[in-house]
């Protein structure tokens, strides 16, 4: 177990330190003179040089790296370009709401999710699990942006049962946040219950076919205590890892449904950065993007790893 | 001689039954055919769209502008006084070019790469199984956002960012058909006659994986579409003044609370049909080679 687990977290250690060095090229390295980039054609030269200086982008590359590294560990996300701020001051509350947003749609998406694939497992390859499974796989690669602007037509423009913004009015209370927030996570539960319906009903699947099933409904236990007791204990494992999986795509989805629904999360950050060409900003919310996304797969391996007793009490 | 060349003769024309019998799978299923029907739909489009429209997608018509649909504008007009519907068959054109090609780099580039992870496996396949992770934990959009800020927005940039993209996912697919070929008697064979690495990858491993690179290519086309669709919108993408349907989205959706629904929803359903086509065909796909 202890082997296991520190496997797993040098793993992820090395994934991080990856992701860095592909951020770090990607917003340092790839635009050659980020003054320039920043500023534009026509900026004057001086301009640019004074500008490479105040970001130390004239500096040699490993320099610079190690620097930008320092400063992350340290709490220091360097300088917004665009907002003449620490970025942390602004990139930790868009945090904050983006993880508002998207514990919503994980609380609708996961029992859904788990629902879907329980019901299409107990009527495997009759029409309603084939309905279920269609439906999942068809919502699953329909765009967030294209879900999200029906959704606004009818429940915001036609019927009028929802607000188009999901910010909501300073001071605001928990039933009124929920619902500004009901409509922009309704695009991120289509994206997810597909794969988290396919993967529930795939442990079903198997778990209704195994010999303690078959032990168990010959001991003469009913139905109900087979499927609540042997069953689902064990098919609903391997979904634990698919929705932590899912999280990276989840926060990849953030970026347009803040950008449609106007949310001030780590989407629109991201969004608004790139738009401004405000390196240091969108640097700083990939990275942090790709450490949740890690988190979220540690935690997953863990509790996998938690209710699985062949790797809990094995030596691996 | 004679004899020596019959055993190849034999298995090639049986493989290509095989393969027959795969087509003819196929093209039973239901849900396949379904979906290549929308699919051939709005290739057609993308083709012929410009030819056969009853307006100029890109001509303006102020005096004309926001009409709702009637017997004149189908799909009403936009902004400008375009008319909706001809933007929308047009509108297939750019998305159907660029996903298909983005969807071929990272084809051919994941391939490559899970051919010498799956056979030489050891230091190579490790190191490159580490970078996999790590692209994976940042999702297509986000990375596509970077590389375009990085590098500036265009077509070029967005086909080889996606297909960069694509190709180490590709790869993981290809390494794990690769991973139970090389254990096979043919490749033992091969090793013998001392064919070099290459021609035992590309020649006799290769043909040998199609089926899961074809599936795993289908289902990644309908991500590439999902992909620049999502791009387009953000304005990272297929840029103006293309009639392309995430464009349009992204430069009507603030009237939409003034109710000129007819601007953004024609093009949503255009994309959402386009994607759960090419999903229906892949799914059509896997099934009848997985049986």
């Amino acid at each position: 177990m202890i082997g296991f687990l520190a496997k797993r977290a040098g793993l992820s250690l090395v994934t991080l330190w990856l992701l860095s060095v592909i951020v770090f090229a990607g917003a340092q390295v790839l635009p050659g003179n980020l003054g320039r980039a920043m500023l534009g054609p026509f900026a004057d030269q001086r301009a640019v040089d004074q500008l490479n200086h105040e970001m130390g982008t004239d500096r040699p590359l490993l320099v610079q790296y190690g620097d930008w590294i320092a400063g992350f560990l340290t709490g220091d996300l360097g300088q917004s370009y665009a907002y003449r701020a620490p970025v942390e001051e602004f990139l930790l509350p868009a945090l904050a709401n983006s993880a508002k947003l998207a514990l919503v749609a994980f609380l609708l998406v996961v029992p859904l999710g788990i629902l879907g694939g329980i019901v299409a497992a107990l009527k495997v390859n009759r029409p309603l699990d084939r309905a279920i499974m269609v439906f999942g796989l068809s919502a699953t690669i329909v765009p967030e942006f294209v879900s999200g602007i029906v959704l606004i037509l009818v429940f915001g423009v036609w019927l009028q049962w929802l607000p188009l913004s999901a910010t909501w009015p300073t001071g605001a209370d928990f039933g009124t946040q929920l619902y500004h927030l009901l409509l922009p996570s309704i695009p991120l539960v289509l994206i997810l219950f597909g794969y988290i319906a396919r993967m529930a009903r795939a442990g079903m699947v198997e778990a209704l076919d195994a010999d303690y099933t078959r032990t168990a409904v010959l001991k003469g236990l009913s139905r109900r205590t087979v499927i609540w007791r042997h069953v689902l204990r064990n098919a609903l494992l391997p979904t634990i890892s698919v929705i932590a999986t899912q999280t990276a795509y989840l926060i990849g989805g953030l970026v347009v449904i803040e950008v449609l629904f106007h949310y001030q999360g780590i989407g629109s950050l991201i969004y608004t950065a790139a738009n401004k060409k405000d390196f240091p900003t969108l640097q700083a919310g990939v990275l942090v993007v790709g450490i949740v996304f890690a988190l979220a797969s540690l935690a997953a391996d863990l509790l996998y790893a938690l209710l699985n007793p062949r790797i809990r009490l094995g030596s691996a | 001689m004679s004899v020596a060349l019959q055993p190849p003769a034999a298995g090639a024309l049986r493989a290509r039954d095989e393969w027959y019998a795969r087509l003819r799978l196929i093209l039973r299923s239901r849900t396949f055919l379904v979906g290549f029907v929308i699919l051939l739909f709005w290739v057609c489009c993308a083709l012929f769209g410009e030819a056969v429209v009853p307006y100029d997608p890109y001509a303006d018509d102020v005096l004309n502008s926001l009409l709702p649909p009637s017997a004149e504008h189908w799909f009403g007009t936009d902004q400008l006084g375009r008319d909706v519907f001809s933007r929308v068959i047009v509108g297939a054109r750019d998305i159907l070019t660029v996903a298909p090609l983005a969807t071929l780099v990272g084809t051919v580039l994941g391939t490559a790469l899970g051919l010498v992870m799956g056979y030489f496996r050891g230091l190579v396949d490790e190191a490159v199984s580490r970078l996999v992770d790590a692209l994976l934990a940042l999702p297509t959009v986000i990375v596509a956002l970077l590389a375009l800020v990085a590098l500036g927005p265009s077509t070029l940039t967005v086909i080889l960012v996606i297909g960069f993209t694509f190709a180490p996912i590709i790869a993981r697919t290809v390494r794990a058909s690769v991973l139970a070929e090389r254990e096979l008697d043919y490749v033992a064979a091969a090793r013998l006659r001392r064919e070099g690495a290459l021609h035992i990858m590309f020649i006799e491993i290769l043909p040998n994986v199609l089926g899961p690179i074809l599936v795993e290519s289908t289902v990644r086309l309908g991500y590439a579409i999902f992909a620049v669709a999502t791009l387009s919108f953000i304005g990272f993408g297929i840029q103006p003044p293309s009639p392309d349907w995430g464009l349009s989205i992204s430069a009507n959706y603030g009237l939409i609370s003034g109710g000129f629904w007819w601007t953004v929803l024609f093009d949503g359903l255009a994309i959402a049909s386009l994607v759960v086509a090419v999903n229906l065909v892949a799914d059509g796909i896997a099934g009848a080679l997985s049986d």
